[in-house]
């Protein structure tokens, strides 16, 4: 039994704390977001460099070959760094849909270029009606020639704008909340029919609404079962968000502990009224509760004992846990910082939005608990 | 990262599952359960440790404990609850036996250990005054020297089974000094002392375990003092480091868990099974959820241990989330057993639902004590701010 993360993990993650420690202070970070494209493409050569993209990859494909262990111990020194690059919707989204499909032709020619930082991608799931629903899906997909034609819309596409590939759920058979009948496609982000609307996103990141008016496609599911794949992806999806979250989560408390003992008021630091102490024992312990629910879930996920059932369990129960304990180490880590919380200045609110945005992107409290509710005692 | 046993471990558990199948017998259980003769089901049930040799696996092995590591110790008590057997009486076996262990002279040792492996005397603790909980250093009790004797003079309150006690461990005040922690003892008093007198206390659960101790010129020879006169307050801290492994009740709490959603499936509202119930299904998995975290919380600071690390202010984080849980857990079995955990009759009549009604109320009742006793949750989240945050 053993918890930690092992020699070369730590070695990652070395290698990305010391990285942004000499380039990615918040001040430069801020530098590296105001790029018109809302990140760094040199930044992002570096990465491709340093081996971080290959990480999560299957060694055929020239990847690492990395565990969900491997993925998560950088994803929490991504989070500290917040990082606007598209690390999330490349690497993790795109990249860990993708390495779930079952078109090895277009996995062997798109898999390494995300390796090498030469591909962006995104993933366009969701659309205005489906919250995060998988199988509620209207984006049709109609046979033309070898290949499909895509219509529809999809909302909120994470790095869709600056994309050169989009991975699309559309409808092949069945009605709008069917879950088979739902197929992956692969779509270039300029392909005919394709309108982009690209907006800004609360924590610095970019994302765009798209509009698909008989856009050219290439299947990379099985015809129609795309869902059961997809729901596998999300899963190892949602664990790297977690871990992301218990790396700002970890900075927050840290943060904001820090700055109670240097903020003098009625004459002493305000780090030594009792309110405030319990208050920062609280978000200390919810973070606790989180990181042991991430080791936990790690284990197991990689331990192949475990039962889908208990592998579903804990993986709800972990982003129930990051939705909630998240909202309290954010909120109370504005409050302790008083007024200063409230400045765009410091890091604090950044980290705040960027904890949230990972639990208004792909599932929130109430929808995991509520999967959790199905599996534990449906 | 791992969060597997070795083989020895597993064969370990096996071994111990057994154990618990072959000699945690429906009778005893069922008189555990029933409650009317605590002090005789417990002996009987320690005996039946003691000859196994598994009823002290604290102790240092030369004296009677099992030799067992960490994870071994975490093992045994997860299959103890599991099988729902109760746990030993503590006072004795796990609280002022290790004291007398490391600061108690040979004579002591001698004296009252192997009295307390075979359960020949029942101890209680002497803490906390009426004047002194949170705050226990302030405590009054006082001791004065009259040559061979000490003499003993106040009270000791929330005396948990004092009434069927041979032995109290005190910490009473034998000087005065600047510091109040400066000036305290380890004293071990005879219950059967003339001046001694017990009164009880009875509690919101209907029952009787809490008494006040009250001592009037009480006479105890200074051969039962542990160590040096003044340095109890340090024996005393030692001890509260110690049996922190199963701090947390993690397996207590999922047995109980597993029970509520078993009642909750024959329980039903207008709507009905209560299991069914989405907000029933949320109040639940809010707890579940929680317990889940905590049990692998519980499991990294057992892997921490078997590296060699002693458990400092985890262990409070244990403790307040362990009783935040089983509070949470208590007061959802009242609820899904619904009216009848009003009930005061502790038989079937008519309805099993009296019967556990009963015993629910019961442990919710007293359940309040969990985040008060052994240093309140807010002492904890005081060691919690000072040590982990630096505060």
């Amino acid at each position: 039994m053993n918890f930690e993360f092992n020699e070369e993990q730590m070695m990652l993650k070395d290698s990305i704390i010391k990285w942004s420690q000499d380039n990615y202070s918040f001040d430069q970070r801020r530098v590296s977001a105001d790029n018109p494209e809302g990140f760094s493409r040199a930044h992002w050569a570096t990465f491709a460099e340093l081996g971080w993209l290959s990480v999560p990859f299957a060694e055929e494909y020239g990847g690492y070959g990395g565990s969900i262990i491997d993925l998560a111990a950088i994803m929490q020194e991504f989070g500290k760094m917040l990082a606007t690059e598209p690390l999330v919707p490349t690497m993790v989204l795109f990249g860990g849909v993708l390495s779930a499909s079952s078109n090895e032709d277009i996995k062997t020619e798109l898999i390494p270029q995300i390796i090498d930082g030469s591909l962006l991608g995104a993933v366009a799931i969701y659309e205005p009606q489906s919250r995060f629903d998988m199988s509620n899906i209207t984006t049709s997909a109609s046979v033309e020639g070898d290949g499909y034609l895509l219509n529809g819309s999809k909302s909120v596409v994470l790095g869709g704008a600056v994309a050169d590939k989009i991975l699309v759920l559309a409808r092949t058979s069945g009605e709008q909340n069917d879950e088979v009948g739902v197929s992956l496609f692969v779509i270039d982000g300029n392909a005919d029919g394709v309108s982009r609307n690209a907006f800004e996103l609360m924590d610095g990141q970019q994302a765009c609404d798209v509009v698909l008016q008989n856009t050219p496609a290439t299947l990379v599911s099985e015809l129609d079962q795309a869902y059961g794949p997809l729901m596998d992806a999300m899963q190892s999806i949602s664990v790297a968000l977690a871990a992301e979250a218990t790396g700002i989560m970890e900075r927050l408390n840290l943060t904001t502990v820090e700055y109670t003992k240097t903020r003098k008021q009625f004459g002493v630091p305000i780090s030594s009224f009792q309110a405030l102490q319990h208050r920062m024992v609280d978000t200390f312990m919810a973070y606790e509760q989180v990181k042991s629910l991430l080791v936990g879930t790690l284990c197991e996920l990689t331990d192949d004992k475990s039962s889908p059932e208990r592998a579903s369990k804990l993986v709800s129960a972990l982003r129930t846990l990051v939705a909630k304990n998240g909202k309290l180490i954010g909120d109370e880590a504005i409050q302790l910082h008083g007024g200063m919380g409230l400045t765009d200045e410091l890091d604090v609110g950044h980290y705040v939005k960027r904890l949230m945005m990972i639990n208004l992107m792909f599932g929130n409290a109430d929808f995991y608990q509520q999967q959790f509710n199905e599996v534990a005692y449906g | 990262m791992d969060n597997a046993f070795s083989a020895a471990d597993i064969e370990f558990q096996r071994e111990v599952r057994e154990f618990f199948s072959n000699e945690f017998t429906p009778d005893l259980k069922a008189r555990a359960q029933e409650g009317s003769d605590v002090k005789g089901v417990a002996i009987e049930w320690q005996h039946k440790l003691y000859e196994k040799g598994w009823i002290a696996p604290g102790w240092p092995k030369e004296l009677g404990g099992t030799g067992w590591s960490p994870v071994q110790k975490f093992i045994f008590e997860t299959e103890r609850c599991e099988a729902g057997a109760p746990d030993v009486v503590p006072f004795g076996l796990k609280m002022v036996a290790p004291v007398i262990i490391h600061f108690g002279n040979d004579e002591q040792k001698a004296r009252f250990l192997p009295r307390i492996l075979k359960s020949e005397d029942w101890w209680c603790q002497g803490y906390s005054e009426p004047g002194s909980g949170s705050d226990l250093a302030a405590l009054q009790t006082k001791a004065s020297r009259d040559g061979d004797h000490y003499v003993v003079n106040g009270a000791k309150i929330w005396t948990t089974y004092a009434q069927y006690a041979d032995w109290i461990f005190c910490l009473v005040r034998t000087g005065n000094f600047e510091k109040k922690q400066q000036g305290i003892s380890f004293l071990l008093i005879d219950m059967k002392s003339e001046g001694v007198k017990v009164n009880p206390i009875h509690s919101i659960d209907n029952h009787h375990s809490l008494n006040e101790v009250v001592f009037d010129n009480v006479r105890v020879p200074v051969e039962n003092l542990i160590g040096q006169e003044n340095q109890g307050w340090t024996y005393a801290k030692a001890l509260l480091a110690h049996e922190r492994t199963s701090i947390a009740e993690v397996s207590n709490s999922k047995r109980n868990l597993a029970e509520i959603i078993e009642l909750a499936k024959h329980q039903t509202n207008h709507k009905g099974r209560l299991i069914d119930d989405p907000y029933f299904q949320s109040r639940l998995s809010d707890i579940e959820i929680e317990l889940m975290a905590l049990e692998y919380m519980d499991l990294r600071v057992l892997a921490s241990m078997s590296a060699g690390d002693t458990p400092g202010p985890e262990a409070s984080l244990l403790k307040i989330k362990g009783t935040e849980i089983q509070q949470a857990l208590q007061e959802l079995r009242m609820e899904t057993i619904g009216a009848y955990s009003a009930s005061l009759r502790q038989d079937s009549y008519q309805n099993e639902l009296h019967k556990e009604g009963s015993s629910a109320r019961k442990e919710y009742m007293y359940g309040r004590a969990a985040t008060i006793y052994g240093g309140s949750n807010e002492v904890q989240r005081n060691v919690i701010a000072k040590a982990v945050l630096g505060l």
